[in-house]
């Protein structure tokens, strides 16, 4: 969804009330709009009285946090030792090689955006991977496959 | 009319992971087809991860499990009869006389697995509310005495004693005062935190409540990663039972997911993070006990901690203290992960050895090839080969072997690991997840990686593993937390123990 300043605003004044509400604050814009682009951390700033360097600070420090645009799908796989140990780092290059994207890339019809993540706690059934919403154990390639195949249709 | 059967399918985590959903859905189907009226509960997961979904049939008597089941298993399970607990090739019987949860001790996780995390009568059932109860008739310094005497050190890793933060905030005046539990269960082979919300949920907000009426506080917070999306959705439900069952009267508890940062587990870091800035570590003193959320005093305790206290104090402090090894009393959830064979939660008394775990419990490796080496305590702590496999389970004992039993996660790996590659990826994690303030974690674990790169290449590699130790040093004595601190501890554990795997070529 396209930014939009009112609904922002909306979804700030839900959350703005918390003690410390940055963080509530600025995941649940990027729920609502895949990203946080340079008029979230503006208004966000605005809102909650702090200046925008400090927005952009808590912005940039988190992982979850994106500036851009992702694809329709996040396909993300534990790169963790628990799931290197049950063959992760080959199961992360099959599927670099499949979509023909690296790490963070989002393929070019703008399903999938692959992500690296770091625990997902499915370590005795590992290698763990999600795709959108749905938690994936003993991953192998086909399995992931699968999983991105339902969530485009 | 056939009386209602009850089935239970568990929704934690690793059976979701594994279709339990939809094996949850093909098993109403089938019931429906046959016209046999049965009742799906979503539990939690025992534990016993090479056997999920492990699916329970309640007969008249008593519970019978079958696992690992597969949407194709479920038709031939009802032609065999399992609705009267009839034999198949996948049951195993009560699954709490399984010989992996028979020679388990449970404290913390009493209830998990067993009961449905989110009905409130089977919590009280099971003996939920009875330490809050005990706890009100106690009063607050003798809650908190008989937490120190129990001998409950901290689960998150630290291991610090659990009464004695508490009674430094209960001592500290404030008007107000937070709780604060740390669910941001970031290390890898580290799952019991998760299970623990996913399968008894109502035991962390009973144990948050008491130790806020204990130290003054009336308002907590569970700060809990964002990677754990089946905890959160657990969480939110729980705290709205828990909040109409008046169980929050005294204490309520806010929810907070955090956004994907390593670095937040770390307790001051959590707390700013809290406070919604960055999440930067803080220097100590002050402590968080003193000055922690918003510069109020504040106890900051991991999941395990604050979900053993009820048990604690209804079984009795002497009880608690009577188990495990040396400092380390009670019990600790370890949880076997990585190439295992038997991967899952094991709940036991400090004292068994590395190599007892691994070996004879876990069962080896699940690939079958030999074991090489075993990490404990996530991506900072040790990688242990087997000649340290007759290592105490015990918090000193793995300190003065240069390792770290940490929130007891045991990653094990087979034959295949390259230790080089692994050191490699303890800098690398450390310099993807470090919060810049300290320069020897922000700029050292980058220039790690590249000595590191260096020796893989074969180049001058006595040399640079002289920097290395030198680099790792500077690290260990140069870092306010942990994280640019024991980042040493699995890159040099891997220099030391597998010199082999450094001499490249």
């Amino acid at each position: 969804m396209p930014w939009d300043t009112q609904r922002a605003a909306a979804i700030i004044e839900t959350h703005q009330h918390l003690d410390g509400a940055a963080l509530p604050v600025l995941r649940a814009l990027q729920q609502e709009f895949g990203y946080l682009p340079d008029e979230a951390v503006a208004q966000v700033a605005q809102a909650l009285n702090l200046s925008r360097a400090e927005v952009h600070g808590v912005v940039t420090f988190y992982h979850d946090f994106r500036r851009e645009p992702v694809g329709r799908t996040a396909l993300k796989i534990c790169r963790a030792e628990a799931c290197q140990a049950m063959g992760a780092d080959d199961l992360a290059a099959l599927a670099r090689q499949h979509l023909g994207i690296d790490w963070h890339g989002t393929t070019r019809d703008g399903e999938v955006t692959l992500e690296p993540m770091f625990c997902l706690g499915l370590c005795s059934v590992a290698p763990a991977a999600q795709v959108g919403e749905r938690l994936i154990a003993r991953a192998d390639w086909p399995k992931l496959e699968e999983a991105l195949h339902k969530c485009r249709r | 009319m056939p009386s209602m059967t009850r089935i239970y399918v568990p929704a934690d985590s690793a059976a979701l992971a594994l279709d339990a959903d939809a094996l949850s859905a093909a098993i109403v189907a089938e019931a429906g087809r046959l016209g046999t009226p049965v009742e799906i509960v979503r539990n939690g997961s025992h534990g016993m991860h090479w056997l999920e979904p492990l699916v329970e049939v309640q007969t008249a008597t008593g519970r019978v499990g079958y696992g690992p089941v597969t949407v194709a298993d479920v038709p031939g399970l009802f032609a065999a009869g399992w609705i009267e607990g009839g034999s198949h090739a996948l049951r195993i019987g009560d699954p709490l006389q399984h010989p992996f949860m028979a020679r388990q001790t449970r404290w913390t996780f009493v209830r998990c697995g067993i009961i449905d995390p989110l009905s409130w009568d089977d919590f009280v059932a099971q003996g939920g509310g009875q330490g809050l109860a005990r706890a009100r008739a106690l009063g607050a310094t003798a809650t908190i005495a008989a937490v120190t005497a129990s001998g409950l050190r901290g689960r998150g890793g630290a291991g610090f004693p659990a009464g004695i933060k508490w009674r430094t905030v209960q001592e500290t005046a404030g008007e107000l005062k937070y709780v604060v539990c740390n669910a941001d269960e970031g290390d890898s082979g580290t799952f019991a935190d998760r299970m623990l919300m996913e399968g008894d949920p109502l035991a962390l907000l009973e144990g948050m409540v008491i130790c806020g009426l204990s130290v003054g506080a009336r308002k907590g917070f569970i700060y809990i990663r964002s990677e754990y999306p089946r905890a959160i959705e657990v969480l939110e439900h729980a705290l709205v039972i828990a909040r109409a069952q008046g169980l929050l009267a005294d204490c309520d508890i806010e929810l907070r997911v955090g956004a994907g940062s390593y670095v937040c587990g770390e307790e001051t870091a959590l707390l700013e993070s809290l406070e919604g800035k960055r999440g930067q570590v803080r220097a100590k003193p002050p402590l968080p006990a003193h000055k922690g959320l918003f510069g109020r005093p504040t106890v900051v305790n991991n999941v395990l901690t604050l979900a053993t206290v009820p048990e604690v104090l209804v079984r009795g402090a002497e009880a608690y203290a009577a188990l495990g090894y040396g400092r380390s009393r009670g019990t600790l959830p370890f949880q076997l992960a990585g190439n295992i064979r038997f991967g899952g939660l094991f709940e036991a008394p400090f004292g068994m050895d590395l190599g007892e775990l691994v070996d004879q419990i876990g069962g080896g490796t699940a690939t079958g090839r030999p074991v090489r080496a075993v990490q404990t305590g996530g991506p900072l702590g040790a990688y242990f080969p087997r000649e340290l496999f007759d290592t105490v389970l015990d918090y000193e004992a793995f300190a003065a072997r240069d390792g770290l039993l940490g929130h007891g996660g045991i990653v094990v790996f087979d034959d295949t690991v390259d230790m080089a590659r692994q050191a490699r990826f303890a800098m690398e994690f450390c310099a993807a997840e470090s919060c810049g303030k300290c320069t020897p974690c922000r700029v050292g674990s980058v220039r790690g990686m590249e000595v590191i790169d260096k020796i893989l290449k074969g180049h001058e590699v006595a040399a640079n593993l002289a920097l290395l130790e030198d680099l790792c040093n500077t690290l260990k004595l140069g870092s306010l937390c942990a994280l640019g601190g024991f980042v040493p501890y699995p890159v040099m554990s891997a220099v030391r123990h597998f010199p082999q795997d450094f001499q490249r070529q």
